[in-house]
């Protein structure tokens, strides 16, 4: 085992969960719990794995997903905003949903309960599995290039401050002149968005998808959002850290020097320590989830 | 105000009313006769091209040779698994089979609760009591299980003789005994043909969501790959579609399991260690329907051909002919009871 070979393995892993956490980051300052993460990434990786199917190009899948993932933020946007719903409930009910349409719909399409068919994806035939491999593929790019855009976007443009705004007083925005209601639909969609392109690198990644197969990517962002305390660059850092962790476990299981059960623990360990305040105070946006009460 | 009473009155008439419909065509009560089966699906459910889709290829052939009615349920998330097979039980089928270990406890408690109906488990886990005595299942359940770890030790034989590394992987789905079966089987073949190859071992994880994470299985796989493995044998459900993918990305080998998984990977697919379920799932019904159905424990091994591993023209000129002599040498030996094969860690 090799540093290259170790780096690019995290790389692979992290991509996922930094788009997902990308993603999040932006419902969470907004106000909204992205507790439906895996739901949004489920759809993203089913509507990826169609329109690459479909089109036979996994640029029409990307978009797919991007609007799959849309789609499922919107609801969950209208449910919690709208209707002033729960947002630990109707979060809950999106991912179950996610994994019903997504069971219902890959038994309608491709008369299976468990997997698709191949599709295109986007790796280059002989390039291997190092950082070449990585290089061509864009979703690896824009899960990179993604955090320092939405870090950018959060403190350096005005949707940022009206997005941190109705995170932290919404009275107060509004009171401003903010259209408080649709920044969060705009920051909870475009979460769905991003996030859905984290199932996109997973389903396209993989040439198929199979039912159920973020397999709780979108919690492990969510408690890398938490550790990286409602920050982009720290959230990435996290998914970068806990992405690091898997690799090591992976590389080590082999030789039994950990048990495989305590990696697993880490990033939900991490983030209760993130929670209890132990390493500097984790504060999450004083509006978080309190959208039924306004 | 008014409105409401009137619309409350109405859709009270109409419950009243429906009371006295009877639905045609639905849920045919089962008659004396014909034998009527029940079949609840695993997690995966059809199509998995894999446990369930051997259950279903079973209970087909079973339709059609013996003439019985067969019912399948597929249940959603885990919730329901439990109520499929009640259901099925209520309605008076003759056979309620569970495809899956994660049915053990259900079908245990519910063969309690129906003793007039039989049950069967495919891969019902048989539990111990403190002094290592095997628990016996309820007189009416049928336990289905196979020595996955018979054919496992063929196929790690092929795995060692092909690969030609000293070096070859297993990568299982959940950590957990029912897998360990394969590794050990696995192991001890690697070791019968190669005592000084080594076998790195690598589990998804110990919740049953291992058996679905395909990005995580690619990952162990590459790892193995980029450690000098040429020969990867999963145990893993679809899992194992992510160390099929790995395979085609290195241009290296891996072997499938439960079914002939040579189509996911054509080329990359070194052979299948096969767990032949529609064997095993005709067997329980064609007993009930020839009226000599008894539960107990029922295992299937190389000897009952109800495992084996796939040697056929797709693969044919991937294991040469000396290779294949030998395994087929090794299965006799088994099959003589020259060689024991261990089960467990």
């Amino acid at each position: 085992m090799n540093a290259v070979d170790f780096l690019a393995q995290t790389l692979r892993i992290a991509v996922p969960y930094l788009l997902a956490a990308g993603g999040g980051v932006l419902s969470e300052r907004a106000g909204l719990i992205g507790l439906s993460l895996e739901g949004y990434m489920l759809g993203g990786a089913f509507c990826a794995a169609v329109g690459s199917y479909y089109a036979g190009a996994p640029w029409i899948g990307v978009v797919a997903a991007i609007v799959g993932g849309g789609l499922l933020a919107l609801l969950y946007a209208v449910s919690a905003i709208r209707y002033k719903a729960d947002q630990v409930v109707v979060g809950i009910a999106i991912n179950l949903l996610a994994i019903g349409l997504t069971r219902f719909f890959l038994r309608l399409i491709f008369d299976s309960s468990s997997n698709s068919p191949r599709v295109p994806g986007f790796d280059l035939k002989g390039s291997g599995t190092g950082f070449l491999a990585l290089a061509h593929n864009p979703l690896v790019w824009i899960g990179v290039v993604g955090i320092p855009v939405i870090a950018w976007v959060l403190y350096r443009t005005p949707f940022g401050l009206r997005v941190r705004a109705v995170g932290e007083h919404p009275a107060a925005a509004a009171s401003v002149g903010v259209p408080v209601v649709r920044v969060r639909y705009i920051a909870v969609v475009l979460s769905g968005m991003i996030a859905g392109l984290g199932g996109a690198y997973l389903s396209l990644d993989q040439h198929q998808f199979t039912d159920g197969m973020t397999a709780g990517r979108g919690f492990i962002a969510l408690a890398a959002i938490i550790f990286g305390r409602w920050d982009p660059m720290r959230a990435g850092l996290a998914c970068l850290l806990f992405a690091a962790a898997e690799t090591l476990q992976i590389q080590l299981q082999g030789t039994q020097a950990i048990p495989s059960q305590f990696v697993e623990m880490i990033p939900y360990v991490l983030t209760i320590i993130a929670l209890a305040g132990i390493v500097g105070r984790a504060r999450p946006p004083a509006a978080l989830g309190r959208t039924t009460s306004e | 105000m008014r409105k409401l009473l009137i619309l409350v009155a109405v859709l009270t008439a109409v419950h009243g009313a429906l009371l006295f419909v009877h639905p045609s065509g639905a849920a045919v009560p089962p008659t004396g006769d014909a034998v009527d089966v029940g079949i609840v699906f695993d997690l995966g459910g059809r199509g998995d091209k894999s446990f369930n889709d051997g259950a279903y290829i079973g209970a087909e052939r079973a339709e059609k040779e013996l003439g019985v009615r067969v019912r399948f349920v597929e249940p959603g998330e885990s919730a329901d698994r439990e109520a499929g097979l009640r259901l099925l039980a209520a309605e008076g089928m003759d056979l309620v089979i569970g495809v899956g270990f994660i049915f053990t406890d259900d079908l245990t408690q519910l063969a309690r609760e129906y003793p007039n109906t039989r049950f069967a488990g495919v891969d019902y886990s048989v539990a111990q009591d403190k002094d290592g005595k095997v628990i016996q299942p309820p007189p009416n359940l049928a336990a289905l299980k196979f020595r996955e770890e018979q054919g496992s030790f063929l196929v790690g034989a092929i795995a060692a003789l092909v690969g030609k590394s000293k070096k070859v992987g297993f990568v299982g789905g959940m950590n957990f005994p029912l897998i360990h079966k394969f590794e050990m089987g696995y192991a001890a073949g690697v070791k019968s043909v190669c005592p000084d190859c080594e076998v790195i071992s690598q589990y998804a994880g110990v919740t049953p969501e291992a058996f679905r994470n395909p990005g995580k299985g690619k990952e162990l796989a590459l790892s193995q790959y980029q450690q000098g493995v040429n020969v990867i044998f999963h145990a893993s459900g679809s899992t194992g579609l992510g160390v099929f993918e790995a395979a085609r990305q290195t241009g290296k080998l891996a072997i499938g399991v439960d079914a002939d998984q040579f189509k996911e990977a054509p080329g990359y697919v070194l052979t299948s260690m096969v767990k032949r379920v529609d064997n095993a799932v005709f067997d329980a019904i064609k007993r009930v329907k020839e009226r000599h159905f008894a539960g107990g424990i029922y295992q299937y091994g190389l000897a009952e051909d109800g495992v084996g591993y796939v040697y056929d023209a797709n693969n044919a000129k991937m294991i040469p002919a000396a290779v294949r002599t030998r395994v087929e040498a090794l299965k006799a030996d088994i099959v003589a009871g020259r060689i024991n094969v261990p089960s467990t860690k």
